[in-house]
């Protein structure tokens, strides 16, 4: 690990203000040090901020839940609010993980944390999100566990986090503070970017940006269920996983919100795959076209191929889960 | 260098060392306390478990210098030849392991997790989040897959755990 200064942040203003483009913020650190000990990262400057004051889940004025920045893994998925109303979120990121990780992972950092791909841990290959320009290794390397959704010519890296597909599917917002104090809401969807042509970018966050809470709406009605998909029964990362909250008004699908997760750079939601769905009476023949239009740009690059029709059969598998008669609480 | 205070097992510690290093390096390295072990240092085999403010963690993946004033229990705290922990009794009566090097980290993981479960915490396989009536094989198996072992006596750490965690329900 290359060496670097450590400095404790006594507060959100010291925090911001310390930041700079060559320090990172630190809380639970479990892929932070993971990154740092690869050299993978190579910050001068570590700013700890898990004395600050974020380690909360509120109440907000209309219901919702704002569940603080530094509020671990463990705890959210065990807090009773969450389990009750927001069961997704709960299942999500218990699938996630160790328990070891889960204790020591925060809100705010699981949101940050960075893709597997092989070539992005790997400092002898190229890699654009690492050393930009470099070239992709995996495009035409082991990918595996590679985007079939939204990818670019420079990357086809995953996000491979739980948490926020399920809370992209619950229409969550990441409460952001800036170095001036000022604080933003930002819908979950559009925190996390595409590759594009900046694959060295995973987010929206800006040097100074210290996420300071997620604000989940007040409870959906509904069913929610999260499905994962891996290479080992626990303590993986999905190769496709799907969160959903579906409600239903008698036979028909009144509404339908489908995050994935392991598909693409960010969790990837369509609002056409839940236009199609709404008003219609669930069968076989409506979730096929619900795959189709899903799947209409997928593509797969070699050994990931497999996560196409994998992806189809998590959508129709979850969908009739959700659907089900008596599925309504 | 960083000036770190640790409560470990009792007895509080004063650690001069670089930012660099990791809880797991400062108790092995700087303090000898050598029953914590170092697998493979990414988190992955959880070997180096502790507990730290009562939850379990992998002190390779932490700094030191992050844990000031923190109460940190490691396998030396949890009990001795003489008198050992139900865990610890357990893992011998159900030959929990064949090399032992994964068992400091079982046992300091299995201690924290049988509290995470009478705290009520469901688990991925748990049927209703409200959590399981009991640590059944599934559960146990579920909730210590952060822990390796590649001698692979895994039926009968599950059945250690099982029985421990059975005798302080």
């Amino acid at each position: 690990m290359k060496s670097f200064d450590y400095a404790r942040a006594a507060d959100r203003t010291d925090a911001t203000a310390q930041a700079s483009d060559d320090a990172i913020f630190i809380a639970g650190g479990t892929n932070l040090l993971d990154l740092m000990k690869l050299e993978v990262m190579t910050p001068d400057k570590l700013v700890d901020i898990n004395r600050l004051d974020l380690s909360e889940i509120s109440v907000t004025d209309d219901g919702g839940l704002r569940i603080g920045a530094l509020v671990t893994n463990s705890d959210c998925a065990a807090d009773k609010r969450v389990r009750s109303d927001y069961p997704v979120l709960s299942r999500a990121i218990l699938a996630g993980a160790s328990g070891q990780l889960r204790n020591k992972a925060t809100t705010g950092g699981n949101l940050c944390q960075r893709t597997r791909c092989y070539y992005f841990y790997d400092t002898a290959m190229p890699c654009n999100k690492r050393d930009p320009g470099s070239g992709c290794q995996a495009l035409e390397g082991f990918n595996r566990i590679h985007a079939i959704l939204g990818a670019s010519d420079a990357c086809i890296a995953t996000y491979p986090g739980d948490m926020a597909v399920a809370m992209t599917a619950l229409d969550a917002q990441v409460e952001i503070e800036d170095s001036a104090g000022n604080i933003r809401l930002v819908p979950i969807q559009e925190f996390h970017l595409l590759p594009g042509d900046h694959p060295e970018k995973d987010n929206i966050l800006e040097t100074g940006d210290l996420i300071t809470a997620v604000i989940l709406p007040p409870p959906i009605e509904g069913k929610q269920v999260y499905q994962k998909v891996r290479d080992r029964a626990s303590y993986a990362f999905a190769l496709c996983s799907l969160a959903a909250v579906v409600k239903m008004d008698g036979d028909t699908i009144s509404s339908a919100a489908l995050a994935f997760g392991g598909l693409a750079h960010k969790p990837w939601r369509d609002e056409a795959v839940e236009e199609l769905l709404i008003g219609q009476q669930p069968s076989a023949e409506l979730f096929g076209k619900a795959a189709d239009r899903l799947l209409a740009e997928a593509q797969g690059y070699g050994s990931n191929d497999f996560k196409i029709p994998l992806t189809r059969r998590v959508l129709i598998s979850v969908l009739k889960e959700a659907t089900q008669a008596g599925a309504a609480a | 260098m960083e000036t770190t205070e640790l409560v470990i097992n009792g007895e509080t510690h004063k650690l001069e060392a670089d930012s660099r290093v990791t809880l797991l390096d400062a108790l092995r390295n700087h303090l000898g306390l050598t029953g914590t072990k170092k697998g493979c240092d990414h988190g992955q085999c959880g070997a180096c478990t502790v507990i730290v403010e009562g939850r379990r963690i992998n002190s390779c993946l932490t700094l030191a210098c992050m844990h000031d004033g923190d109460t940190i229990t490691t396998i030396e705290g949890l009990g001795q030849p003489d008198n050992l922990s139900a865990l610890q009794s357990a893992f011998v009566a159900h030959d929990g392991f064949q090399c032992g090097y994964c068992t400091p980290g079982q046992i300091c993981s299995a201690t924290a997790m049988i509290e995470e479960a009478k705290a009520g915490w469901p688990s991925f396989v748990s049927d209703d989040l409200e959590g399981p009536e009991e640590l059944s094989n599934e559960e146990i198996s579920e909730r210590m897959s952060g822990n390796l072992c590649r001698c692979a006596a895994y039926p009968n750490i599950v059945n250690a755990i099982r029985q421990a965690a059975g005798e302080q329900s």
